[in-house]
């Protein structure tokens, strides 16, 4: 278990590659939260329409969630 | 290794050596499985074409129900139904191949590795040109797609090179990435928290926090359930978008 342990040192390209994924994540949070908010509120105001609020959430998720992911990816092609 | 015993070394995250030394990798065979089980599952489902479904035959119907009513004709239209079967085909082959990563002993989403995500991407690519050509013509299609109507002219040389890159960089290398990174950071995730659960529990000293990663663990599998469903109909769903969008470009 140690020698597995071991190798997850750190060194000072590990800040850089944070700072990159905590930048990357900023915009699609508030982003990921204006869209379930107004989601939220569309399924309050009209019950009859919530499946297909719901489905047009997710796909919004899903492409604003791609962006914080690309910022992640990076962090791990940095060496 | 093979079957999830034990934790693979980091380098493992871009090395990726096959099994004692043939260049055979654990990926691939699971990758392979999976064509198989979807294959044998709507084989089965439709043997035998009862008007009333039981079994294995309403599981299949109600899959392609889903991808029919949920995917199919939101975004490409009732004359698009001759889709119906691929988007099947896909958003089946990519949730079997997510949901390896939460199963006991293979413990492995294949699309953690960028190599079938990519190709999957590159597919999606070749055949959204490729019906957009025939369609509307190879000079209709870039017309239509590079200078979408309703813009005033003098904005044209902004809107283009946005369009372009969109179109033919963003959309394929966006469906690609956005596959892999839910999946390597879901299958991160899990790593760490089972490396940190069992370092805690075979400690010789006895640590009263060693249950807190492992709730953390249950709940993390708990996620990585819904993120597999979730992304292998965004893909599925993004697919029908652009195809839908090259064949009727006016919407």
């Amino acid at each position: 278990m140690l020698p597995v342990l071991a190798e997850l040192t750190g060194d000072i390209s590990s800040i850089g590659k944070g700072i990159v994924y905590g930048f990357a994540a900023i915009g699609p949070g508030i982003g990921i939260g204006i869209v379930v908010g107004n989601a939220i509120t569309a399924m309050a105001r009209q019950p009859e329409a919530a499946g297909m609020v719901r489905t047009t959430m997710f796909l919004g998720i899903a492409f604003i969630e791609a962006l914080a992911l690309f910022g992640f990816v990076l962090a791990f092609i940095l060496s | 290794m093979l079957f999830g015993l034990d934790f693979p070394p980091v380098s493992h995250l871009v090395e990726w050596p096959g099994i004692a030394g043939t260049p055979v990798n654990k990926v691939m065979i699971l990758t392979a499985i999976s064509a198989a089980l979807v294959f044998i599952f709507f084989f089965l489902a439709g043997r035998k074409q009862a008007m009333v479904p039981k079994g294995i035959q309403n599981a299949g119907e109600a899959v392609i129900d889903f991808v029919e009513d949920g995917i199919v004709l939101q975004t490409m239209g009732p004359d698009a139904l001759r889709w119906v079967p691929f988007m099947t085909t896909l958003f089946s082959f990519i949730f079997v191949t997510n949901i390896w990563g939460i199963v006991p002993v293979a413990q492995m989403p294949v699309n953690a590795r960028v190599a079938l995500p990519a190709f999957l991407a590159v597919l999606i690519f070749f055949l959204y040109n490729i019906v957009g050509i025939k369609s509307q013509g190879l000079g209709g299609y870039l017309k239509s797609s590079l200078f979408p109507p309703g813009v005033p002219k003098a904005l044209y040389i902004l809107v283009t090179p946005i369009e372009f890159i969109t179109v033919f960089l963003v959309r394929p290398f966006s469906l690609a990435v956005r596959l892999f990174a839910n999946l390597l950071a879901g299958h991160l995730l899990l790593v760490t928290f089972a490396l940190l659960t069992a370092a805690l529990f075979t400690a010789e000293a006895f640590y009263v926090a060693a249950a807190l990663p492992f709730v953390a663990l249950v709940a993390l599998t708990g996620f990585e359930l819904l993120v597999s469903v979730l992304q292998a109909f965004v893909f599925t769903i993004l697919a029908a978008v652009y195809i839908g969008g090259s064949m009727h470009p006016d919407h």
